[in-house]
């Protein structure tokens, strides 16, 4: 595995990497997400092997890897839905082994298949969400506007979620997983399924919702242009193992000179044309995008 | 100490209500499932009721068998309808809405126990239904409101057990396929080893035993008591809640236990 520490390469003019020095600088020690040597095993296959990796607070995230490559297991163990075989991780100061409501109550979490429902209004799904997370009763209608009006759905708010577009029902599905202010938020692919125009309009809220709360965003994408545009790291998985680590600039520069996000990528995912998820995950990929698009 | 024990409570009881809550707005924007379930109960009472009620086969001592068969087939719907309630958590599962209830800091008891009572409050409807024909019918009905009380009672809580018994087999299959089989299997047997459409005595004695074990003997002994002017308790009903409770506490219990597995 590669890491690559802030120093190691000139940061050059790449916007996002000076924000990400910025805010670090004066922001050094508060570690979010610290996971240590965090493996997961299914029978004999290892989905995770020996994961080891911190994230700051308020960086923007991305795991990148092939189909299969273990990050959807790692994001179910870290939101608490899979327990580890071994190893340990901390999700804002709380054990995802022996904490977890606390975990729980520190995140948000957009799964990649669609998780609101259909059959209910914009407005009952943030709501049930808020008496979920134990919103004060009397903040429950004002966080509800404003995450709505954050998000661009007030309009929409009282139509069913089955009649929204995909680039809606993603935005409602952050404004539900973000309601109680979470210190992370967890996407498992959030604009699979999406159009550039839909991704475009839901990054642009993730961003805001960044700078406006500070939310940490841990996310996994198939798309890499969205990882160099918006993530202040990257990792990268192969076979469960971490294979990569580092701004985007300093994992191009890893290659040489000339090298692109892709170029690593493939580098260090590989090119096995057989590699990928198992049926029942690929149908609900698969699912998702003609569901959201 | 006593705020730290009531705290946990208070909230278990306000999440529960909270999911309940989310399964009865969806019926609120179509309420057409109400509609459409009316049919079957309508056809028991009045073509095989009436049927086997003529044909005078079947011995209900001082009870015309319309009568003894109104409380089960109240019963038998809130089974049908019960039973089948895991395959909305299949679906829920396949959406990724499961998961991120499982993520919330909701107790799983509580996820479980919200939607058991959901299914409480879904199958009223057929409790208005099976009344109102049995009214037509000429059944003798018991109409003290401490009567009713308790038929309200006792069809929320067989739901919530049923519901419960589907979502915990929901959570072991898995898929909808498998479930569809395994609900298939389970409910005829469930129906036709009680005291729903015929009395235990005339049962073989090995049936007489399963019906003995099966709890939705003790919920049609209790509708059966209660529903009814002038029919005793077989069981009691004391023991009839006994049974009912104590089979819904532990299916709640082993649902938490299993509920998680849906996200994996």
């Amino acid at each position: 595995m590669r890491i690559f520490a802030e120093g190691d390469f000139s940061w050059g003019v790449h916007p996002i990497d000076c924000a990400y020095q910025k805010r670090h600088v004066g922001n050094m020690a508060e570690v979010v997400l610290e996971i240590n040597n965090l493996t997961r095993r299914f029978g004999a296959f290892t989905a995770v092997d020996d994961l080891t990796l911190s994230v700051n607070a308020g960086e923007v995230f991305a795991l990148l890897g092939s189909n299969g490559a273990g990050k959807t297991t790692t994001i179910k163990m870290l939101t608490t839905l899979l327990p580890p075989t071994s190893g340990e991780a901390r999700v804002a100061g709380f054990s995802i082994t022996t904490q977890a409501v606390g975990v729980r109550r520190a995140i948000g979490y957009v799964p990649q298949a669609v998780s609101v429902d259909g059959s209910l209004t914009g407005y009952e799904n943030l709501l049930i969400f808020a008496k979920l997370y134990d919103l004060p009763h009397r903040e429950q209608q004002s966080r509800i506007a404003e995450a709505l009006q954050f998000m661009n759905l007030t309009a929409d708010a009282k139509r069913l979620v089955g009649e929204y577009s995909g680039g809606m029902v993603r935005r409602l599905e952050i404004a539900q997983s973000t309601l109680h202010r979470p210190k992370v938020l967890f996407l498992d692919e959030p604009t699979v399924g999406l159009d550039p125009i839909a991704r475009d309009a839901v990054w642009k809220h993730l961003i805001d919702m960044r700078a406006n709360y500070g939310t940490t965003l841990f996310f996994t994408t198939h798309y890499l242009e969205e990882a160099e545009s918006h993530c202040d790291r990257i990792a990268i998985m192969h076979l469960g193992k971490l294979d990569a680590l580092g701004t985007c600039k300093e994992l191009e520069a890893s290659l040489g000179p000339g090298h692109t996000l892709n170029d690593v990528f493939v580098h260090y995912a590989g090119t096995v044309l057989d590699s990928g998820n198992n049926f029942r995950a690929v149908s609900a990929e698969r699912a998702t995008a003609e569901r959201l698009g | 100490m006593t705020a730290t024990l009531i705290h946990p409570l208070t909230s278990f009881v306000e999440k529960t209500f909270v999911i309940t809550e989310f399964e009865l707005r969806k019926l609120r924007h179509d309420f057409t499932e109400l509609i459409t379930r009316a049919l079957q109960p309508a056809l028991w009472l009045l073509i095989f009721g009436q049927v086997f009620a003529r044909s005078g086969a079947m011995h209900t001592g001082n009870i015309p068998y319309l009568d003894f068969i109104a409380p089960g087939i109240l019963a038998q719907s809130v089974l049908f309808v019960a039973i089948f309630y895991g395959i909305n958590v299949i679906w829920e599962r396949d959406l990724g809405i499961v998961q991120k209830f499982l993520a919330s800091p909701t107790p799983r008891a509580a996820l479980v126990l919200g939607k058991g009572f959901s299914a409480g409050i879904r199958t009223l409807s057929q409790g208005v239904i099976v009344y109102s024909l049995s009214l037509l019918l000429g059944v003798k009905l018991n109409w003290s409101p401490v009567a009713l009380l308790n038929v309200l009672v006792i069809v929320i809580l067989a739901a919530t057990l049923f519901s419960t018994f589907s979502l915990v087999i929901a959570c072991i299959v898995k898929t909808r396929e498998r479930f569809m089989g395994v609900g298939q299997v389970l409910t005829m047997p469930l129906f036709f080893a009680s005291n729903a459409i015929f009395p235990t005595d005339i049962m073989p004695g090995w049936l007489k035993v399963v019906s003995h074990l099966n709890p939705l003997t003790y919920v049609v002994d209790a509708l059966r008591t209660c529903m009814l002017a002038g029919s005793p308790s077989s069981f009691g009903l004391g023991l009839d809640y006994a049974v009912i409770l104590l089979a819904t506490t532990a299916l709640v219990f082993i649902g938490a236990r299993l509920y998680p597995r849906l996200a994996t």
